[in-house]
């Protein structure tokens, strides 16, 4: 029998053939048809966000936490260019999506019709590959090629752009078989870049290992931790690599770069060697380039051969997924290189730790106001390392990525290469989607909290048990600290102050829970119920808006060139920013 | 160093911007760029003429070979090949430089495509130097217009490398 379907009905059934479970979205005119079509079913559920930002970071929290394909679906014109921001943020931390965008019928495309917006021109840029459906016909190919490309090699955003004809339209639903012959990613290694970094590996005094977010892409943490106690091997991991290799791991520096630990700038800075995998030398990981490790070997494991030799020079560059790079190099170190090297690792270690002793990760309690880095460290030892967390952008995303320790993979979720205000109280949402069972914390600033707030009313109605931690210092910590550092105190609208709301009110408006914490005996208690209640938590915490981010290392200087907290009461020493 | 870059791309709507957005959208520099049909018409062939250091031009051949659509990827700097472009000059000789421009033209085996009372339309094909040969030469003839193809470039067969 041959039964023809309409193109919204041809729509819904690939996602199912994708195993999809739950679309993110915002209705209009042009997806009439489509939302039509999820009114009646049953498998597939429709979240409907308060915007469509709130949508595209939703399906990409989904997407971290779970490890597959975010989707989000939004109407032509405003629906499509609000879905801008969410795209580019999952497209700069390399996040499967497919985003479907209503589109003008075909015949309309170009005339400036009603809510047209070119959002295949628009979103060309900050997509891995993006499609106009012309045919109905070629609807389920393309939503399976779409797929496809989201997932494979390097994952990223893919945008489906669906005319109104092309929905409405009918033809026979087909699954066919796709083969790209112009996109084909690299998974093995080559074996014999991989034999000879095992071979530099074993005769490193001095080597570390950076693990970034291909490490947590590939599913590779089981094989990093491998390689790095069979050659007792030091780990920083940058932003996204963190949980990729224990936190709390003997051999973890923590992160590394621009608000990195000490011990792990100078480890990097001093190593012979360094064995980068899944990271791409993002500018605020080595600081200034040309100073960057001058005394080591660059080892560079990455699936995109355009990372590699892109900031940095390379030794032996090898393309190839991480898992399975990890898999041959373990192998090959155990049975073909097997050399001794406990003796110089030893020493290796013993200055490593000499450093960690000489400039630990602190920060100065107060028993008067609290400090946000004590929230953080509460909230790792409340849930004993045990939740998801996403971070908002800034000071909050910083001392998060200091004080609580990963130890899992997927469980920090946070915007990093296009550091998105306004990401992780939607990112938490759709992490709480893909793991229901589990705690799901934002961590996040007064001023990025209010970039997308609105979706406190999808957390409430879908009685989602999100928690958002405030760090609420009434400014916009990040760049204030930046003023008081590089523009002497000259606190250029940074300042919220009077303006930033009651969010005990708020939250309580939407119909969440609100709690406030104003004294550092409040933060546990605090803390303690809002884990308790099974709904949606605001928790503000009222903190020293004077607190800085430290370690810090200027823009522009090398990594080991450290600002750290003036503990006396002397006056803060002026620097001026490099760049 | 200038490089000839030849990429076979699906012909797929868009594929032309997404080339053109690499390019600018990572500052790199396009001398030339044209395109065309294979004999396969799903398949299209476009000749890139860029310039930039070693690492540059590493980035540039990755980042095209990343691009969805594109098939292959060859630098033709690095291969023996042959480059051919062509350019149509209309120039406007004074009477007494007449005969020189059609002797020239003859030189460099060209073709008169066009004429007028005032004005020749020649077509030359060939390698950049001969093409910027001919052009400084009918510089002081008068050239009114002058339109060039963009570089096409494939490679020779059968000869060994140097
Ligand atoms: C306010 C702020 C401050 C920041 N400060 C810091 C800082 O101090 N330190 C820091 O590290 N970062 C910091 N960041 C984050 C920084 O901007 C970058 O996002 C981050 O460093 C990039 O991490 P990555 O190199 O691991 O790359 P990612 O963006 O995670 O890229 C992953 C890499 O792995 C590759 N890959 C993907 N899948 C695979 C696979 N299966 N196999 C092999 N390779 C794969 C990709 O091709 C890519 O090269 C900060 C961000 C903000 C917003
Ligand atoms: C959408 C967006 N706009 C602007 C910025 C620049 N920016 C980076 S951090 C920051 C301040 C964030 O303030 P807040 O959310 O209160 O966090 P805090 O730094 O105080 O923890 C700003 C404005 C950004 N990252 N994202």
């Amino acid at each position: 029998m041959h039964t023809k379907i309409s193109g919204a009905e041809i729509l819904i059934e690939s996602l199912k053939k994708e195993g999809v479970k739950y679309i993110f979205g915002y209705p209009g005119g042009v997806v009439l048809n489509i939302f039509d079509v999820l009114y009646a079913d049953k498998d597939l559920r429709l979240i409907l966000t308060r915007h469509e930002q709130g949508a595209v970071h939703a399906a990409d929290g989904y997407a971290r936490a779970s490890g597959k394909v975010g989707v989000a679906l939004v109407t032509s014109g405003p629906g499509a260019t609000n879905t801008v921001t969410g795209i580019a943020t999952a497209s700069m931390d390399s996040i499967p999506l497919v985003v479907f965008s209503g589109q003008v019928p075909t015949l309309l495309i170009g005339n400036d019709a009603f809510q047209e917006a070119d959002i295949v021109g628009i979103t060309r840029p900050c997509t891995k590959y993006n499609f106009l459906v012309k045919d109905v016909n070629d609807l389920s190919r393309t939503v399976k090629e779409a797929f496809y490309i989201a997932s494979s090699g390097r994952p990223g955003p893919v945008l489906i752009d669906l005319p109104k004809d092309v929905t409405a339209g009918k033809a026979e639903f087909t699954w066919p078989e796709i083969d790209m012959r112009s996109y084909k990613p690299t998974y093995e290694g080559n074996r014999w870049m991989i034999t000879q970094a095992a071979h530099l590996m074993a005769k490193s005094k001095k080597p570390v290992i950076i693990a970034g977010g291909g490490v947590i892409i590939s599913g590779a943490s089981k094989e990093l931790k491998e390689l790095a106690e069979y050659t007792d091997i030091p780990v920083t991991m940058t932003l996204m690599g963190l949980g990729g290799f224990p936190g709390s791991h003997k051999l973890s520096l923590g992160m590394l770069g621009m608000h990195g630990t000490y011990y792990a700038n100078k480890a990097v800075q001093d190593s012979d060697l360094i064995i980068a995998i899944g990271m791409r030398f993002d500018d605020r990981v080595t600081g200034k380039v040309d100073a960057f490790a001058p005394h080591a070997k660059i080892i560079h494991i990455d699936i995109d051969p355009t990372s590699i030799k892109k900031n940095v020079r390379v030794d032996v560059p090898i393309v190839g997924d991480v898992k399975r790079v990890l898999t041959v190099m373990n192998k090959v170190l155990k049975e073909e290189v097997k050399e001794q090297w406990d003796e110089v690792r030893k020493a290796w270690l013993k200055q490593i730790d000499a450093w960690q002793a000489e400039r630990p990760l602190t920060y100065t309690y107060s028993d008067e106001v609290i400090k946000p880095q004590f929230v953080v460290e509460r909230i790792y030892e409340l849930t004993k390392g045990d939740a998801i967390i996403t971070t908002e952008v800034g000071q909050n995303q910083m001392w998060t990525a200091q004080f609580y320790k990963f130890d899992k993979p997927r469980t920090l979720l946070t915007s990093g290469g296009l550091g998105t205000m306004g990401y992780g109280f939607p990112a938490a949402i759709g992490a709480q989607f893909a793991h229901p069972e589990k705690l799901v914390i934002d961590i996040a600033g007064d001023g990025s909290i209010q970039m997308n707030i609105q979706e406190l009313a999808t957390a409430v109605i879908n009685k989602l048990p999100v928690k958002v931690a405030i760090l609420n210092n009434r400014y916009l910590g990040m760049v204030r600290q930046w003023q008081e550092l590089f523009f002497e105190e000259r606190y250029s609208h940074t300042k919220l102050n009077e303006t930033v709301p009651d969010f005990v009110k708020i939250a309580e408006a939407y119909g969440a829970v609100g709690l406030r914490a104003t004294k550092p005996s409040e933060v546990e208690p605090v803390l303690k119920e809002a884990f308790r209640i099974k709904r949606t938590v605001f928790m503000d915490f009222v903190v020293d808006w004077k607190e800085k981010v430290y370690p810090m290392v200027p823009a522009g200087a090398p990594i080991d060139q450290m600002l750290f907290e003036q503990v006396e009461k002397k006056p803060e020493k002026k620097l001026k920013a490099v760049k | 160093m200038r490089h000839t870059i030849s990429v076979l791309v699906e012909n797929k709507f868009g594929v032309l911007s997404r080339i053109s957005g690499l390019f600018s959208g990572r500052g790199y520099n396009i001398e030339s760029l044209s395109v065309g049909e294979t004999t396969d018409p799903q398949i299209s062939i476009m000749t890139i003429v860029t310039t930039g250091d070693d690492w540059v031009i590493e980035q540039i051949t990755k980042q095209l070979n990343k691009l969805i659509d594109i098939i292959k990827v060859t630098d033709m700097t690095e291969l023996d090949h042959v480059e051919r472009e062509m350019v149509l000059v209309k120039v406007a000789p004074k009477q007494e430089n007449k005969a020189e421009v059609l002797n020239l033209t003859e030189i460099f085996r060209g073709r008169i495509v066009d004429s007028s009372q005032k004005t020749y339309t020649i077509e030359i094909t060939g390698d950049e130097k001969k093409i910027a040969a001919f052009v400084e030469l009918m510089r002081p003839m008068g050239i009114k217009e002058f339109v060039r193809t963009g570089k096409v470039a494939i490679t020779r067969e059968g000869v060994k490398k140097k």
